[in-house]
């Protein structure tokens, strides 16, 4: 350190840009950490690289051997058990049920949310803050609490082991999520913009339909991919709700697992085509993936 | 009546209040319109059925009987599901701490790696799938089978680097060969041998295809020379048949590195392993010995762990949880260490604090607020754990893996089902998470108030 105490002082924030890791990646060998990393990385993978593989061999060759022999004899790959997969019903009706319970729920969540959110946020009523509060506290309401009395309310109207009933139970606890994350979202709106369209003449459907709807897109496109992949991954709730032609592919699946063992070709590409879904989803809107995942995790 | 529901009625000043309310004034009717669906479904599907849990906690299995604390009593008492309310502590103390600590180390380590954001994603991506899928990954994994679990293959392997297991279990001889019981699992020559002979060690009992894949064809060990003792250890059984025993014939396979002891009163006085045809020499201290095939050869090969086994199992799950929850950690707390001040950092640096120091010291409390985030977020989480168990858990050990969430499906939808005790552990777990809920409720007002 020099003693010129103004370039000094510059020289130090120039330095504070570089970053605790990055000093130790210097002093102690960048190289050790980057290994480090990379086998960490590999070990991550590892996993889900196993069942890939293992989803791409004869079911023969998998009683035989560990999914690591393809590396000695790649001529093992086989999409056989995809063929004979996409021709088992089971599994393929599955996955439409996957389908009719995934997108109404999601949409459902997002557009009945939207009108909580909007009405908390900007509609005067009494005991807003209190209802508003009420909603926050039900956030952390394990699912569990609610199975027993929802199945036997569910019977008594009716729609107990039905797609509706399913959808309904993940809409309702969807809903406290989508209400705080919307409203908060919402609150942020310039009311000046609310105010102008509500000149124009607007009415409150209008006012949410053209103004708060779009403006509040980021919010719902996270709350969005959120429902849809909780929803998606679901097994408790379809295994309670869902009655057996209408249950998801998880639930099909967890059939399978009962018999563990000489069904690992089903096994394998099944829960590999039910992480396809999830995983496009990931990848094709990370950064919504992520701000959702971190705002709903309480849940 | 929509003029008496008029909100703000004509007492509302025409400029807009400094509160967020209403944008000019709306009906209550309307506003009741918009929330109407929400506060049905949450109040039938939501709040209702924590009043109808909290009620059947207190009666007993057919319902009618008033039970008072009796249910809550036999969480504690009956064993399997007070193994329930252990593993359930484990989880939330080990797991949630687990997967925070490997996150923190992520997100310092690929803070200013280039390619961090790709391992970011790596460690993330589990996050995307079904805790179902995420079973079956690590039912795979975990398979007792050294042959086909990835898991077991690596410790076997680690574990053989250091102790090696030999390779013929179940072999024996018969009796006409001039081997017999030994003690101790071993086995050993019924005659001396003498300097100069060939000794004959044949055995059977090995299934040709748990023969190492070098092992060749079985030889007469080359002429002994001077006073060496020389011989062969094959496996006397010639496939198809036709094989005679006690005589090497043509397709017999040696044993390969099967240990041959020379034992003289007592104590082995020479060793030897038997090379891929069979063949061995002892030197000439081993005149006048029995030979001896002590039992290591014959041990069964060591086969990994008994990972979904009672004493496992759980460590295992709990092994698949944070590998899916790792990342959320990592992702939440590289958050908040883009946030961190370089000056306060740098200033550490100044005053001569060493790297360590300066994350020990700086960084980490800096970080505290997101690090208590992330740990409650995953104890609520982990508290309500249940399809992890019930994938990963084999039929055989799922009692020992037993956590609430499990207990509570099996209580109120197995085969013998007690709604009274299922419902009392519903109002546990809502119990537990209480203090979450007023944390929420008032950061909530606090916010709102500012």
């Amino acid at each position: 350190m020099t003693p010129r105490t103004p370039p000094g002082a510059r020289d130090g924030s120039v330095k504070a840009k570089q970053s605790l890791p990055a000093r130790i990646a210097t002093r102690t060998g960048g190289g050790a950490m980057r290994v480090f990393l990379i086998l960490v990385g590999l070990f991550w993978l590892m996993p889900t690289f196993g069942l890939l593989i293992s989803s791409l061999r004869d079911p023969a060759d998998i009683a035989a051997s560990g999914w690591w022999k393809v590396f000695t004899e790649p001529a093992q790959l086989t999409a056989a058990n995809y063929e004979r997969l996409l021709e088992n019903e089971a599994i393929t009706d599955s996955l439409w049920s996957s389908v009719a319970i995934t997108v109404p729920a999601t949409v459902l969540v997002v557009v009945i949310g939207a009108l909580a959110g909007y009405a908390f946020a900007w509609m005067d009523f009494p005991g807003r803050d209190w209802w508003f509060m009420g909603v926050v506290a039900l956030l952390v309401v394990p699912v569990q609490v609610a199975l027993v009395p929802v199945s036997k309310l569910f019977g008594e109207i009716g729609i107990f082991e039905t797609t509706l009933g399913v959808i309904l139970f993940h809409v309702a606890f969807g809903l406290p999520f989508a209400i705080f994350l919307l409203r908060n979202f919402f609150a942020e709106i310039p009311r000046e913009l609310l105010e102008a369209a509500r000149l124009d003449g607007a009415g409150e459907l209008r006012l949410f339909t053209q103004v708060v709807m779009p403006l509040g897109a980021p919010a719902i496109a996270s709350l969005g991919i959120f429902q849809f992949l909780w929803v998606w991954n679901d097994m408790l709730v379809a295994l309670i709700f869902a009655d057996s032609e209408g249950a998801p592919i998880t639930v099909a699946l967890q059939r399978q697992v009962r018999q563990f063992g000489n069904n690992i070709d089903v096994l394998a590409s099944g829960a590999f085509l039910s992480m396809v879904i999830p995983l496009a989803v990931f990848f094709a809107f990370q950064r919504h993936f992520v701000s959702g995942v971190m705002a709903g995790a309480v849940k | 009546m929509a003029t008496a529901a008029k909100a703000g009625g004509p007492g509302q000043p025409g400029p807009p209040t400094p509160q967020r309310k209403s944008v000019t004034g709306t009906h209550r009717l309307i506003a009741a319109s918009f929330l109407l669906p929400a506060l049905v479904l949450l109040g039938a599907l939501v709040v209702y059925p924590i009043g109808y849990s909290v009620y059947r906690s207190f009666f007993d299995r057919s319902g009618e009987g008033f039970a008072g604390l009796d249910n809550y009593l036999e969480i504690f008492t009956d064993d399997t599901i007070f193994t329930a309310v252990k593993n359930n502590a484990v989880w939330v103390v080990v797991a949630p701490a687990v997967a925070t600590v490997l996150g923190l180390i992520f997100a310092v380590l690929t803070e200013r790696v280039r390619w961090g954001t790709a391992f970011k994603l790596i460690i993330f991506m589990p996050m995307a799938i079904s805790m179902l899928a995420a079973g079956i990954i690590f039912r795979l994994v975990y398979e007792q089978e050294p042959d086909r679990g990835v898991a077991n293959a690596v410790w076997v392997g680690v574990h053989d680097t250091f102790a090696e297991s030999a390779g013929f279990p179940r072999a024996r001889p018969l009796p006409v060969h001039p081997l017999t019981a030994g003690g101790g699992g071993s086995f050993i020559t019924k005659e001396p041998v003498s300097a100069g002979t060939q000794a004959l060690l044949p055995l059977v009992g090995v299934a040709p295809a748990k023969m190492p894949d070098d092992a060749r064809p079985a030889k007469p060990a080359p002429a002994a020379s001077g006073s060496e003792i020389k011989g062969t250890a094959w496996l006397d059984f010639t496939r198809g048949g036709g094989g005679k025993p006690n005589a090497i014939d043509g397709t017999e396979l040696g044993l390969k590195g099967i240990k041959v002891e020379a034992v003289k009163d007592g104590t082995v006085v020479a060793s030897a392993r038997a090379k891929a045809d069979g063949t061995f020499s002892l030197p000439a201290s081993a005149d006048g010995a029995l030979l001896r095939l002590p039992a290591e050869n014959f041990r069964e090969p060591y086969n990994g762990v008994n990972w979904l086994g009672p004493s496992l199992v759980t460590p295992a799950i709990i092994g698949s949880y944070v590998w899916m929850w790792a990342g959320f950690a990592m992702v939440l707390i590289a958050a908040g260490l883009a946030s961190v001040p370089r000056e306060l950092l740098e200033a550490a640096r100044m005053d001569g604090a060493n790297e360590w120091q300066v994350f020990r010291r700086v960084t980490v409390p800096l970080l505290a607020p997101v690090l208590a985030v992330v740990l409650v977020t995953l104890m609520i989480n982990v508290l309500k754990i249940f399809d992890l168990v019930y994938i990963i858990a084999p039929g055989s050990s799922q009692d020992d893996a037993n956590v609430l969430a499990l207990q509570l499906y099996r209580s109120s939808f197995g085969t013998d089902s007690h709604l009274g005790l299922g419902s009392a552990i519903a109002v546990l777990l809502l119990l537990l998470v209480l203090p979450v809920m007023f944390v929420n409720i008032r950061r909530m007002r606090r916010e709102s108030r500012r």
